[in-house]
């Protein structure tokens, strides 16, 4: 523990984000790694972590009456409220943290230090348990249309995309060369996903440098290719994810998108998703929504709106359900592209492989789309995510919004994901969390010169582990469901209290239907075994079982070993309530000499009895009540 | 009356059916006295809709050329169309169904027709009588009797024939409190609870008017079921300012000088045409598939529902927290003492009572804290959201507090016996039925119509076992606890289940629903099995130890 203890500051306040209740001293200490709270007079140990890589930005506060607050504010949308006695000690946090929480070099990135302890051979099986290669096996490619191409090992058509990508047969290297040319940063188009059943594909690239009037015959060689690849069909889509206002600014910029009159047998779309900006200011305008303090139903409702958030969310979805559309219903090939083809091609590409592909809704399936759609194809984790210090126009929720597209499916669909919402929240967090590789940099060449694969490991085997406690119980099987078609009418999108106020537990229901699912499963598999032990014991028994069991004893579920959150919550003056500040999850074995850590961080029961009092008391006197 | 003399044209065929998610069928519409009924002709796969006329809630013709269209909305908020070929065939329909939808008499109703075609095992009429609950109470406490006082509903026409009241407190002084209490409503016992010996009780506003006037029985009343040096809170329902203004009608609130050991805290429940008008807005804003985003959250956010639902259930948890939290008894009443109070008075009890977790304690519950607590079912049910006429009494006043049932069984889906069918089920009863439970406005009318003679009882239907499963909770685990719900806006959600239930398949739900059941029936089997095996084994061990020992 001391070795790596950098800090530690004692009196200090972790704040309850809504009751007003007097909160414990506690010692805050800052190791290489994490920050780590330990409430010192709490019954149960109660312990706070976050992970400095988590922390989104640090403010100092105005002095109050307890001392100086710190207000921590996590990518992973967990709000810690300090308050530390010294102003000496707050301003050391303070800089401490900033410094901590923004590395500059990469070799400061938490992968690099981490250590599981695991074996070399382990490591390196880590990293080959997701194989691209397989996963186009599995569409049938190569085949007759579609070749894997290794015109891109050395990074000379595109440095954003990976050394093998799948193009046309019929696109011969001078038509993947001149097409690179032709669209913005070498992003020709590729195969994200091929439709089996109909030959129908679904490619991805960037705009085109078409100006006002450029033409390249190469570009409309390869879209002709990618149409013919599909000879059920006489046409392809071309979709352009951007407002169409967006994509003739971009004309202007020697820019912009495919001229119908110039490819053949295109037909041309636009999908209004707002640029990365818009998603940024939306995100951090949900965010004060969900960190109101005792909002009305209307403030909440109204700042929902305003946040434009699940409008995104929609528009995202819709794209999604378009192209998966036009693949299924009309049997056309889509292009998908954006501006540089990394952001909204990705989320819409991925999304629409979920709703045609049941592969891709369980767990191999989901980390084999991230690592196709997302890592491989260059979304430029390290600058949305902001894990370096670095430009923060460039941050950008993105990730963020795909996650909450397949949440929402999983909220329409509820038994065709194999894993449930947990899983999503540990990717989510992990995307963050820099403590492995998969992550880092923007596209895998730069990958590839950080080392990663020889440096870092590879979070996939990490959450295959804890696969038990991630399935979702409720899951049909593969073969159940095959193409989803999502009701997209406004009410069909919810606000994710799961994901934005996932700290604020006393917001979330107090009994956990999936806990509860999830220990009937594992019982299950103790009581079959059991039940043929029992009958190989018993080897005579030839009729039927008595039918008059007895009483059935308890089948104790998940739900009562773990204590409800349940008090009062202040109702008289209506502060929401909340109860508890979680730590920051999936970060194990370092300061394994640390007791326990209390990750549900149960919170002592409350007793308002004093507070409550009060506030009646001043609410009594002729109803008007007393600002204290 | 003859309902065929309404009955213009009993019976029209090629009609065609449309409904949301189905495809449209063709067939036969017959109308009766009490139903309107679609059949479609197809053999194979006959199908066959029952409508009940109470359940129209308005309907809305149209023509296009000879072939008429009907459009009918129910009070369940389902909408369906009837396209109705030839002009007079389709007006005749539609004002048969306009007259017959729209009854005056209560006892031309259906459940005075109605003939059920199940074995009454129980009578539900006698399912859940004062006696009984009062013999509970007895068990614990010996501080309240039972008062014969309403015998004839003579003292309180909108109160049962006997209330629970303090015992110290004779039937003369009850006679002027009565007097003093708005519709007559004085205060009697709703809720006691056993953990602490607090109590919760229930009245409507008393009348002391602009000059302060004051009864000492009153006070002593509700002084008696406080313990000596403690204080009791009074939750009036209104804001304050309603409650001043409530003064110049005579109305008004307990004042502090003369209730000197209360607290009084007003809360801000709304009533009558604001709850309708919500209600209006809320299933409009379902309805409309036209929506953008941004427009439907306005919508939403506009209609103020779910404002109305985190009101009620703030109060009813305050309410709640007094008595569990502070050990203080509770007071509860509004204007007349008919609706938010029975809301708030209802859902305490949810929250701390397990019993009224269970589908029993929940029928009762709403027996007691809603039926013979005279909340008036007739009036306030009479129109649901698609009414246009601009009567005063209609509220989804019941619908609002089955909604904040819903959302504590939302955060607690362990803690309750029942499902949100069952929850749907009395939502549409409460609207329209087969059964009399909820004809009338209070336990004096149904009294005068013979309700338990003529009709059958809701409660009869659902307690047999054949129904009952539908209504039971997988989940279900007794616990004794006191469950807070969060009153939060991000813990509050729309009830899909009654506002988008026809707006959207529910294929899928059904079938996570289902996978649900099957999961934890299959585990209780399991268990079954293994017991009875070591059990079996257990014998065959003690018969070969007694021959080992022979």
């Amino acid at each position: 523990f001391h070795t790596l203890l950098m800090l530690q500051v004692e009196n200090v306040k972790l704040l309850d984000r809504y009751t007003n209740r007097k909160a414990a001293n506690g010692t805050l200490y800052l190791t290489a790694t994490h920050l780590i709270y330990v409430e010192a007079s709490a019954e149960v140990r109660k312990e706070t972590w976050i992970l400095h890589h988590h922390i989104a930005t640090v403010e100092k506060l105005p002095l109050a009456t307890a001392g100086y607050p710190l207000l921590i504010h996590c990518k992973n949308f967990h709000v810690a409220h300090f308050v530390i006695g010294q102003e000496r000690d707050c301003h050391e946090v303070y800089t401490c943290l900033l410094k901590l929480s923004q590395p500059v070099k990469p070799e400061e990135l938490y992968a690099f230090s981490y250590n599981p302890k695991m074996s070399k051979e382990n490591r390196e099986i880590g990293w080959k348990l997701i194989d691209l290669k397989v996963d186009y096996q599995r569409m049938g490619i190569p085949n007759d249309y579609w070749e894997i191409t290794d015109v891109n090992k050395d990074y000379e058509v595109c440095n954003t995309y990976p050394p093998e990508i799948v193009v046309p047969r019929a696109a011969n290297k001078a038509v993947v060369i001149g097409s690179s040319r032709f669209r913005s940063r070498g992003r020709i188009p590729v195969l994200s996903y091929l439709y089996k059943e109909n030959n129908a594909a679904i490619c991805r690239c960037s705009q085109p440098l078409a100006g006002f009037s450029a033409r390249c015959l190469e570009d409309e060689q390869m879209l002709q290719a990618i149409r013919e690849a599909n000879p059920g069909s006489p046409f392809m889509y071309v979709v352009d994810t951007r407002p169409k206002l967006n994509a003739m600014a971009n004309r202007a910029a020697g820019k912009g998108y495919e001229n119908e009159d110039n490819y053949d047998n295109i037909r041309f779309k636009f999908i209004g998703i707002e640029n990365i900006h818009v998603m940024r200011s939306s995100l951090q305008k949900l965010l004060e929504v969900c960190e109101m303090k005792s909002p009305s139903m209307s403030d909440f409702l109204t700042g929902l709106e305003n946040s434009g958030w699940l409008r995104h969310i929609k528009a995202v979805m819709d794209a999604g359900v378009f192209l998966a559309k036009a693949v299924k219903d009309e049997k056309a090939s889509v292009l998908v592209h954006c501006s540089d083809g990394w952001d909204r091609t990705a989320q819409v590409c991925s999304l629409a492989s979920i709703l045609l592909d049941p592969f891709y809704r369980t767990f191999k399936g989901f980390m084999v789309l991230i690592e196709k759609e997302w890592i491989a194809m260059g979304h430029k984790f390290s600058h949305r995510c902001g894990h370096l210090c670095g430009d923060p126009k460039e941050v950008s929720p993105v990730f963020t919004q795909f996650v909450d597209c397949v949440w929402q499916l999983m909220q329409q669909f509820p038994c065709t994901f194999e894993f449930n919402e947990r899983f999503l929240l540990e990717i989510h967090d992990h995307v963050y969390s820099c403590q492995f590789g998969n992550f880092l940099g923007t596209c895998h060449k730069e990958r590839e010169d950080l080392k990663i694969f020889e440096k870092t490991h590879s979070l996939w085997p990490f959450l295959l582990q804890k696969k038990q406690e991630l399935r979702n119980p409720l899951y049909r099987g593969f073969t159940a469901y095959k193409e989803l078609q999502p009701n997209t009418l406004p009410f069909s999108f919810q606000f994710w209290c799961g994901m934005y106020n996932r700290f604020d537990k006393g917001m979330h229901p107090k009994q956990c239907v999936l806990d509860h699912l999830l220990s009937c499963v594992s019982q299950k598999v103790k009581l079959e075994d059991s039940a043929s032990e029992l009958e190989n014991k018993l080897p005579f028994l030839d009729g039927p079982l008595p039918s008059d069991a007895c009483p059935l004893p308890k089948v104790g579920p998940a739900a009562s070993k773990t204590p409800m959150l349940n008090t009062p919550q202040g109702y008289e003056g209506d502060p929401p309530p909340a109860l508890s500040n979680g730590a920051a999850g999936g970060d194990e074995d370092v300061l394994s000499d640390v007791d326990q850590r209390n990750k549900e961080n149960l919170s002592p029961h409350q007793d308002l009895h004093g507070d409550t009092i009060e506030v009646l008391d001043s609410e009594a006197k002729e109803g008007k009540p007393q600002h204290h | 009356m003859e309902f065929a003399e309404l009955i213009k044209t009993p019976r029209a065929d090629n009609v065609a059916l449309h409904r949301p998610f189905y495809p449209a069928v063709e067939g036969t519409l017959c109308l009766t006295g009490h139903h309107l009924i679609f059949s479609s002709r197809r053999q194979d796969n006959a199908e066959e809709l029952w409508l009940l006329h109470s359940n129209i809630d308005s309907i809305e013709k149209r023509f296009v050329g000879s072939l008429g269209t009907i459009i009918i909305k129910c009070k369940d908020l389902r909408i369906i169309q009837l396209d109705i070929p030839g002009m007079e065939e389709c007006l005749n329909i539609a004002s048969s169904i306009e007259a017959l939808s729209t009854l005056d008499s209560v006892t031309l109703m259906y459940p005075f027709f109605y003939r059920p075609m199940f074995e009454v095992v129980e009578d539900g009429w006698r399912s859940f009588l004062p006696d009984q609950e009062f013999e509970l109470l007895s068990s614990a406490t010996d501080e309240w009797r039972l008062s014969c006082i309403n015998k004839e509903f003579s003292v309180c026409p909108s109160y049962p024939p006997v209330v629970i009241v303090p015992k110290s407190i004779d039937d003369e002084a009850l006679r002027k409190v009565a007097m003093f209490r708005h519709g007559s409503r004085f205060p009697v016992l709703s809720y006691y609870h056993k953990k602490n010996g607090m109590v919760m009780m229930r009245s409507s506003q008393p009348l002391t008017g602009t000059n302060g006037k004051r009864c000492k029985e009153d006070e002593k009343l509700i002084n008696a079921t406080l313990r000596p040096g403690k204080r009791g809170y009074i939750i009036d329902t209104r804001s304050l300012n309603v409650a001043q203004q409530a003064r110049a009608k005579g109305g008004g609130f307990e004042q502090e000088v003369h209730y000197p050991q209360w607290r009084r805290i007003h809360k801000c429940i709304e009533r009558f045409n604001i709850l309708q008008e919500s209600l209006i807005k809320l299933v409009e804003a379902c309805n409309d598939q036209s929506h953008n985003m941004d427009r439907w959250l306005s919508k939403l956010e506009a209609s103020n529902w779910l404002t109305h639902i985190k009101e009620i259930l703030t109060a009813a948890c305050l309410a709640a927290q007094c008595i569990d939290r502070e050990g203080a008894s509770v007071l509860v009443h509004g204007t007349e003492g008919t609706d938010s109070t029975l809301q708030v008075t209802s859902l305490a009890q949810i929250i701390l009572d397990p019993r009224c977790r269970t589908i029993r304690g929940f029928e009762s519950l709403v027996v007691r804290e809603w039926l013979q607590a005279g909340h008036p079912f007739q009036q306030r049910c009479a129109q649901s959201a698609y009414s246009n006429s601009k009567q005063k009494w209609e509220a989804p006043v019941f619908l609002l507090f089955l909604d904040c049932v819903w959302q504590i069984l939302r955060q607690f889906p362990c803690s309750f016996e029942f499902n949100e069918q069952f929850l749907i089920m009395l939502f549409e009863h409460a609207y329209a039925s087969q059964f009399g439970t909820f004809l009338g406005n209070n336990e004096s009318e149904r009294s005068k119509l013979k309700l338990p003679q003529k009709t059958m009882s809701l409660w009869s239907w659902v307690n047999r076992s054949e129904e009952l499963c539908k209504f039971q909770n997988p989940l279900f685990e007794a616990n004794s606890l006191v469950i807070w719900p969060s009153v939060a806006p991000q813990s509050l959600q729309l009830w899909e289940g009654v506002f988008l239930r026809w707006n959207r398949p529910s294929k899928f739900l059904d079938e996570a629903q289902e996978e649900m059941i099957s999961i934890i029936k299959y585990n209780k089997e399991l268990q079954a099995k293994v017991n009875a095996l070591r059990r079996q084994l257990a014998e065959l061990e003690t018969d070969d130890r007694m021959q080992e020992n022979l």
